[in-house]
């Protein structure tokens, strides 16, 4: 149906399938602006407020971002700042610092990423400072001279602000709040950061010169408004090339988010995590399977989608194990039944199995030791046991002390969904005691 | 006729030609495909895939890369022993092999950022590019910035880049403490023995007909699939007994009908090749060596490694070993019923606890002082042994021989402490060479 009535339009359904297929992609992996931050808006005020001020009036200013990871900080700020810099007086004078605690791992990197992004590198030129804070007073004493009329303004970003916390004596924090607290030249520290203990790990003199001003994005989403936003976020926009088809698109997305199935799935997903993130990352997956013969998302794509994404990957690796390895498992399940979760050793661990060849077993042969120590040897690998101390070339292998990193559950689960089974295997995994 | 992998954007000859080489694949290759997108497209900014050892994860990432002609870096994390060297290749597969030279020795993750985005300016990627790490388990243990840096690499050097981690461990044991950019999990199930089976049966010797070459390989699974289910170590044991499997046909003495036949010759050969080429005991040149020279000698009579592991020791050192095996598998208590002539009366009930029994060779090895090791050492050597600065440095020797393990580091003079490290067989040839007999003298033998 709706393939032959978009033929008739100027685009193919291939085309159309992969404009919507690159639309939908850029707001999902790269996190484009699209509209307005929702749900932030007095958040949102605040920080815009904030930071006109620096910008405008020369006033310093720090500020904290807090939230938890994937609740749209980056975003909020970068949607600040762009609306900041289209007001015509601000954008000639203002200047922008990113740093990143994951990039600029210590003081020294993250002074000359600051000389960098400042273009002052033929001011410092081979000049050579005494200490950390002379060489930063040097730099924003050269941006002062840059500007005759007036210094400009300077707005540092610091993206992961709980790393910097752990530079050495915090001394970039101290500068730049120093800074911020007594020099004539405006700046606005902009920290992002996902833990709310932050200001625990600031020293006492670095947090007294913090204005102690934080916004925090905790997100207070309904349910109701969790749909509305992954209607918006799935929808195409209204500057579409073809407007039949994004109509089209649009209509069943609307039809998808109020179907029953779909709507427990993601409500399930919702209970999990509230993140646009991990909301992008199931949407994402549902996009994938969107092609030219089945250019709509159907609910059982989603549902399809929702199942994998709930799987439990440790569940995945033991599905692959071999029988041999499966046997291990169940003997150390057994010794851990019996010994409350004590440590064992491999010897403990094969003197069960062997006990259950000797008694039981039908389908499982004999092996000799060494095959047996290389199967345990393979699941040390894949980290499904793992030694209590890390010393191990001292200690003789088959008595080194190891912990199943497996719960009850996991492992009953796993023996029920294992392919091909042997009964006897099975039996022995259920009975109360080896 | 498997389904062929589909998706828009790429030429027909290319995806059939893909098909073509991922066997039994084809859906992981096709929803990988689906996730990359179209070459022009974003992608997701990191992808983790998991799996068991050979489940074709690199191979099918690589084919897809590979045959399809995407931008891509390939760099196995084992090789790169510090970051400097995953950066420097990254480069190379980018920009070319001038790129690297703009970064500064010893760089950080920075530098490569800022080296990356100066590059990406000067050409900029009309398609994603891909950066695959291989044995992604590995970035674990280098700086702690670089694997959440990796992850959220696109955005850091604002282009169309993907990070591809490939690993047989599951992102559970990943996640820094802090949390980081999730990446999309992908996994690859294992082989099931059917898709073995005809993974294997693809390369057949031309000499021999596909179907006798699929029974040895049902013979092949029937024997190695409950120890064994990846595909590199059986195509290697496939490979090594093939000749062997062939043999009775040569000689012309059976047909290639008679199944049964060709498999009561091949199954025992088999399993001993289980207890030797699987456990690397002899080496694959010997066993394919052995088997030409199949006619006088059995497989297995050649001595595999661990064999060898008889160790030529002096006199004293050898009960020096053996006293330091009694005091690590007998408790203390025992020794003076063990070894001191005129112990007095002592209760069978009382002394033999029937929990304690052969408990020892369990746990293992206890630690025991210098002095009782001494002790029990002039009780078991019959002639008079001064305590010699010989008798000490024999001790220490046999530390370093890793016969012994020297236990906490603290007091290196004062009342070390030892445990002995030797296997029971092992301690049991030792001893028999001085003809002492050491079960009498163990506590779990009684």
């Amino acid at each position: 149906m709706s393939k032959r009535k978009s033929k008739e339009s100027h685009m193919t359904v291939g085309e159309c399938v992969s404009q919507a297929q690159k639309c939908l992609r850029q707001r999902f992996c790269r996190q484009e602006l699209s509209t307005r931050p929702m749900g932030l808006e007095s958040q949102h005020k605040h920080l815009l407020e904030l930071l006109r001020r620096t910008a405008v009036h020369g006033e310093s200013n720090s500020v904290l971002i807090v939230g938890p990871r994937g609740s749209g900080k980056t975003m909020l700020l970068s949607y600040v700042l762009k609306e900041l810099l289209q007001e015509k007086d601000v954008k000639s004078n203002i200047m922008l610092v990113h740093l990143n605690g994951l990039l600029q791992t210590d003081d020294r990197i993250a002074l000359k990423e600051i000389t960098r992004q400042l273009n002052l590198e033929n001011v410092v030129g081979d000049k050579v400072f005494g200490s950390f804070a002379e060489n930063l007073a040097f730099l924003l004493e050269a941006l002062k001279k840059g500007d005759r009329h007036s210094s400009r303004p300077v707005i540092f970003v610091l993206d992961e602000f709980d790393l910097f916390a752990h530079h050495k004596n915090q001394t970039l924090l101290y500068n730049l709040l120093d800074v911020s607290q007594s020099a004539q030249a405006p700046i606005a520290v902009v920290g992002l950061t996902c833990r709310l203990d932050v200001l625990e790990l600031l020293e006492k003199r670095v947090k007294s010169r913090f204005s102690h001003r934080q916004i925090h994005l905790l997100s207070s989403m309904g349910f109701s408004q969790y749909l509305e936003t992954v209607l918006s976020q799935l929808s195409l926009p209204a500057d579409f090339p073809d407007t039949k088809f994004s109509d089209e698109w649009n209509a069943n997305v609307k039809k998808l988010c109020e179907d029953k199935s779909v709507e427990d799935v993601l409500r399930k997903h919702f209970n999990s995590s509230k993140d646009f993130r991990s909301l992008h990352l199931l949407l994402l997956l549902v996009l994938g399977r969107v092609t030219v013969s089945n250019p709509v998302i159907k609910p059982a794509d989603l549902l399809e989608v929702g199942r994998l994404s709930s799987v439990d990957s440790k569940a995945n690796i033991l599905h692959g194990v071999s029988v041999l390895e499966l046997c291990l498992i169940i003997a150390m399940k057994h010794l851990n039944d019996i010994y409350e979760g004590e440590p064992f050793n491999f010897q403990m661990v094969h003197n069960e199995f062997k006990k259950f060849i000797s008694r039981k077993s039908h389908s499982i042969h004999n092996f000799e030791k060494p095959v047996v120590i290389k199967a345990f040897e393979h699941l040390q690998q894949l980290e499904l046991i793992r030694p209590v101390e890390a010393c191990s070339v001292k200690i003789q292998r088959d008595y080194q002390l190891m912990k199943l990193m497996l719960d009850h559950t996991q492992v009953m689960e796993a023996i029920q969904r294992y392919p091909q089974c042997p009964t006897d295997v099975r039996q022995w995994a259920f009975s109360a005691f080896g | 006729m498997p389904a062929l992998v589909e998706q828009p954007g790429y030429a027909h000859e290319r995806l059939c030609a893909l098909t073509e080489r991922v066997p039994c694949r084809e859906t992981q290759a096709s929803t990988l495909l689906a996730l990359l997108g179209e070459p022009g497209h974003y992608s997701y900014p990191s992808i983790f895939i998991y799996g068991h050892r050979a489940s074709g994860k690199s191979h099918v990432t690589e084919s897809i890369l590979q045959e399809l002609e995407l931008p891509h870096a390939i760099v196995s994390c084992v090789e790169c022993v510090s970051a400097g060297l995953l950066f420097e290749q990254t480069l190379v597969a980018f920009f070319g092999p001038e790129a690297p030279s703009l970064l500064p020795r010893s760089s950080s993750l920075s530098d490569f950022v800022r080296i990356y985005k100066q590059l990406c300016a000067q050409t900029p990627a009309c398609q994603t590019r891909y950066i695959v790490l291989d044995r992604a388990e590995r970035l674990r243990d280098m700086e702690a910035n670089l694997l959440p840096g990796l992850l959220r690499l696109q955005e850091l050097v604002d282009d169309n880049v993907t990070v591809i981690l490939l690993t047989e461990i599951v992102w559970d044991k990943f996640r820094p403490n802090t949390g980081c950019l999730e990446p999309l999990l992908l996994h690859f199930p294992d082989y099931s023995k059917a898709e073995l089976q005809e993974i294997l049966v693809r390369d057949y010797h031309p000499a021999y007909s596909p179907d006798l070459y699929g029974s040895f390989v049902s013979i092949l699974l029937g024997v190695f699939y409950s120890v064994c289910r990846d595909l590199r170590e059986l195509k290697h044991l496939a490979a090594l007994n093939f000749s062997k499997f062939c043999e009775p046909l040569e000689r012309e003495e059976v047909k290639e009908s008679e199944t049964h036949k060709l498999w009561r010759n091949i199954e025992p050969h088999l399993k001993k090749a289980m207890q030797t080429v699987y456990l690397r005991e002899v080496s694959s040149v010997q066993w394919e060596q052995q088997q030409q020279q199949m006619e006088d000698r059995e497989a297995g009579t050649l001595k595999g490694l661990s064999a060898y592991a008889h160790v030529e020791l002096p006199y004293y050192s050898k009960f020096l070993l053996i006293a330091a095996y009694l005091a690590s598998f007998n408790p203390a208590r025992t020794d003076r019923r063990f070894f001191l002539k005129h112990h007095g009366k002592i209760k069978k009930t009382n002394f033999l606890k029937k929990h304690e029994k052969t408990s020892n060779h369990l746990l293992g090895p206890k630690p025991f002082p210098l002095d009782r090791l001494l002790a029990i050492f002039y009780s078991v050597v019959d002639s008079r042994v001064a305590p010699t600065a010989s008798i000490f440095s024999q001790i220490s020797s046999l530390v370093t021989l890793q016969l012994l393990t020297q236990v906490g580091h603290d007091d290196q003079l004062d009342a070390p402490k030892y445990k002995c490290a030797v296997a029971l067989d092992f301690i049991q040839a030792v001893s028999r060479t001085v003809s002492f007999d050491i079960v009498k003298y163990l506590y779990d033998f009684l």
